[in-house]
């Protein structure tokens, strides 16, 4: 049935769309698209240059060829430090970080039905962002205790606005309200508790709240990736059901879906992914709300399309990340200046070229 | 349904005009009394005898000349960015039909902050009546681009529009966030303005910006019916008789004028024009021509009461009314989403 609806329902005769195709094995079938699977190997292509691009970026100018030689095994051991030791879990951080991002955004996406869907909605960040700034304005924790005080603040402030929000089950719409009335109140703590440290405090505050990479080890990259494997497979089971769920929670009920029991399991994933990521990373802006719209806009497919929407997050954070070092020579800015300059100027970009074609 | 008149007051009839206006009279007198208190409470009380003498004559006191020249000012700014911040939150919300946009998500105060960024950190302004400009370019500039970004072409839908704030919002916030970071005094004196403030202003920002208050305001009131016509879709509201692309550009000429007041008086407030159009819906329905006044009434109710409030809740010096109308605010907002049907977009 699906396959003829989506066929069915699709753009005006022009240029028929192809159906999708459904690969069977055993008990067990996957269905793909053709165009979301283009998109994701163009993004594991772009994904392959710029994360090139970042091991040639750093404090210490290294050639291409020295780069490529380390990581066949066969660089000098100052190189093999600097490219293996520090930037290549560098990198794999932002990429783990980015999947993360791009899935749990495009999962909020679904439940809220709102392109502005993001862990911000049920308040996770601003949370994260409070414990973090707690951590480090009144405890003075270093950088574990910030990411634990962090996780810790976004998943209080996420439990907070869903029981806040539960009335006879949770309905997407009074859950973002909830969200956006918590997340004005922890907003003004945090703002309030900046204004009244001292500048130097303040400031690395501040820093922190931005999201940086900076000295990641594998150790982050792993926790990263650890709770991807968990996650992400229960967030792709639940793929077909979450499309449902974008025609509206009637509609969805009406074909078969348990709505209560998708919306509890998807809000955990989601916040979930958010966690790790805030964790490995600090709180960095904007990649979940705009990887879910640029892998749509890309794959020019309706719905989340969780593995595109992940490919996209981790392209839009080594991007960032390489351009945020080079952007002023002798001041490498963390990656989360870069996230909302990336992503917002191709978020305009592609607005503005379907502004020109006359598409909506 | 009619296709001439879409009017939700005829489903539900005991929401009837006099139900409506009754209750509207009983909000603007709310008003009235915190405007009062406002001109009475303080580091120092004063009382409301007093006050209402110092409102008529001035006797030379120092109680005359806290009233006319400190708090009167202050709680016109007050009043002013109230009704200014409900009214635009109503009309992006109406137009975009996003519950979520408010002059935060559409990025013109991320346009008025950067703005002010820059104020601080290339020309060396530091005062509030030197932001004012500022901010109001800043903010008429980033609704400009997200207005020519997201709600101009051939084909736009709402969710156009909100992405178009989002990427904008996102692009500024970036650029000041690095300013900042840059600049370590830049961000000393940055952080007093975003946390939003009215204390300290005075009589000439009021007078500055009284005027392009007043246009937006009668603007904005007058787009209620094209509004609710757009509420049933782009193409049903034009088959209604709605020219799209005009009520497209009054709406942003009026969110203009009243995001560029609100931030250049008092900084960037996020919560106000989020949250008060879902109370006056939640109160009137749907109708536009409901909505905007309450949320004109409404949302100074909620920030006067702040800054009263703003003004005693800490022993010694004050709490800036930013903080304060989130605090007041959301608890009353969460039990209403929790209490009452909401009502839709």
């Amino acid at each position: 049935m699906s396959a003829t609806v989506d066929t069915a329902v699709a753009e005006p005769p022009v240029r028929r769309r192809r159906p999708a195709r459904v690969l069977r094995a055993g008990g067990l079938s996957v269905r793909w698209e053709r165009r979301a699977a283009r998109a994701a190997v163009l993004l594991l292509v772009a994904l392959v240059l710029l994360g090139f691009a970042a091991l040639l970026t750093g404090p210490v100018a290294i050639a291409p060829g020295e780069v490529l030689a380390s990581l066949l095994g066969q660089g000098r051991a100052g190189t093999d430090y600097a490219v293996l030791g520090l930037r290549l879990p560098r990198l794999a951080t932002a990429v783990v970080v980015g999947v993360a991002l791009g899935a749990s955004g495009a999962i909020f996406q679904t439940i809220s039905r709102n392109p502005l869907g993001s862990p911000d909605i049920i308040g996770f960040t601003t949370g994260a962002a409070t414990g973090g700034v707690l951590a480090i304005l009144i405890f003075r924790a270093g950088a574990t205790g910030t990411s634990v005080a962090a996780v810790v603040g976004g998943l209080l402030t996420a439990v907070l606005v869903y029981a806040l929000a539960y009335r006879r089950g949770v309905d997407g719409f009074r859950l973002i309200l909830v969200g956006i009335g918590i997340t004005a109140v922890i907003e003004a703590v945090n703002s309030y508790l900046i204004a009244r440290a001292r500048l130097q405090v303040a400031l690395e505050a501040q820093v922190w709240q931005v999201g940086s990479l900076n000295g990641r080890t594998w150790t982050n990259a792993l926790g990263v990736a650890v709770a991807l494997a968990v996650l992400l497979p229960v967030a792709v089971g639940f793929g077909r059901r979450l499309s449902m769920l974008e025609m509206g929670p009637e509609a969805a009920r009406a074909r078969g879906v348990p709505v209560q029991g998708t919306t509890v399991v998807m809000v955990v994933v989601g916040v979930g992914l958010a966690a790790v990521a805030t964790a490995a990373a600090g709180p960095i802006s904007f990649v979940a709300l705009a990887a879910p719209q640029l892998a749509r806009r890309l794959s020019r497919t309706e719905g989340a399309g969780l593995v595109t929407a992940g490919l996209m997050g981790a392209v839009l954070l080594v991007a960032s990340d390489v351009l945020a070092q080079r952007l002023i020579e002798s001041r490498p800015l963390p990656v989360g200046l870069g996230t909302g300059l990336v992503g917002g100027l191709y978020l305009a970009w592609l607005l503005a070229r379907e502004w020109r074609r006359g598409r909506g | 349904m009619t296709l001439t008149a879409p009017r939700p007051a005829a489903v539900r009839p005991r929401r009837g005009l006099a139900t409506r206006s009754s209750w509207l009279v009983v909000a603007v007198a709310v008003l009235a009394v915190l405007c009062l208190f406002s001109l009475a409470v303080g580091a120092q009380g004063i009382p409301l005898g007093t006050v209402w003498r110092a409102l008529w004559t001035d006797d030379g006191s120092d109680q005359a000349f806290i009233v006319a020249d400190l708090r009167i000012p202050r709680t016109l700014i007050g009043l002013g960015v109230g009704a200014a911040l409900g009214l635009t939150g109503a009309l992006m919300q109406g137009l975009t039909r996003n519950p979520l946009a408010d002059p935060g998500i559409l990025g013109v105060n991320a346009g008025s902050s950067a703005a002010v960024v820059l104020a601080i950190a290339v020309f060396g302004v530091t005062t509030p009546a030197g932001y004012v400009w500022f901010a109001f370019a800043g903010a008429a500039a980033a609704a400009v681009v997200v207005y020519l970004l997201g709600a101009t072409g051939r084909v736009v839908s709402p969710e156009r529009t909100v992405l178009a704030g989002a990427a904008v919002s996102a692009v500024l916030v970036s650029f000041v966030s690095t300013v900042l970071l840059l600049s370590p005094d830049t961000f000393d004196s940055f952080r007093f303005w975003a946390i939003g403030s009215l204390a300290g202003r005075r009589m000439d920002i009021v007078v500055t910006l009284a005027p392009f208050l007043l246009v937006g305001i009668v603007l904005a009131l007058g787009l209620g019916r094209a509004l609710n016509a757009l509420a049933l879709g782009d193409q049903t509201g034009a088959a209604l008789g709605v020219r799209l692309g005009r009520t497209r550009l009054l709406t942003g000429i009026a969110v203009t004028l009243l995001c560029g007041v609100a931030t250049a008086a008092v900084g960037p407030i996020g919560f106000v024009g989020l949250t008060v159009p879902h109370v006056a819906r939640m109160i009137v329905g749907p109708d536009q021509r409901w909505v905007l006044p309450y949320s004109m009434v409404l949302a100074p109710v909620l920030l006067l009461a702040a800054d009263v409030v703003g003004r005693v809740a800490l022993p010694s010096g004050e709490l800036e009314v930013g903080i304060v109308t989130a605090f007041l605010g959301a608890p009353v907002f969460v039990l209403l989403c929790r209490r009452r049907r909401i009502a839709q977009l």
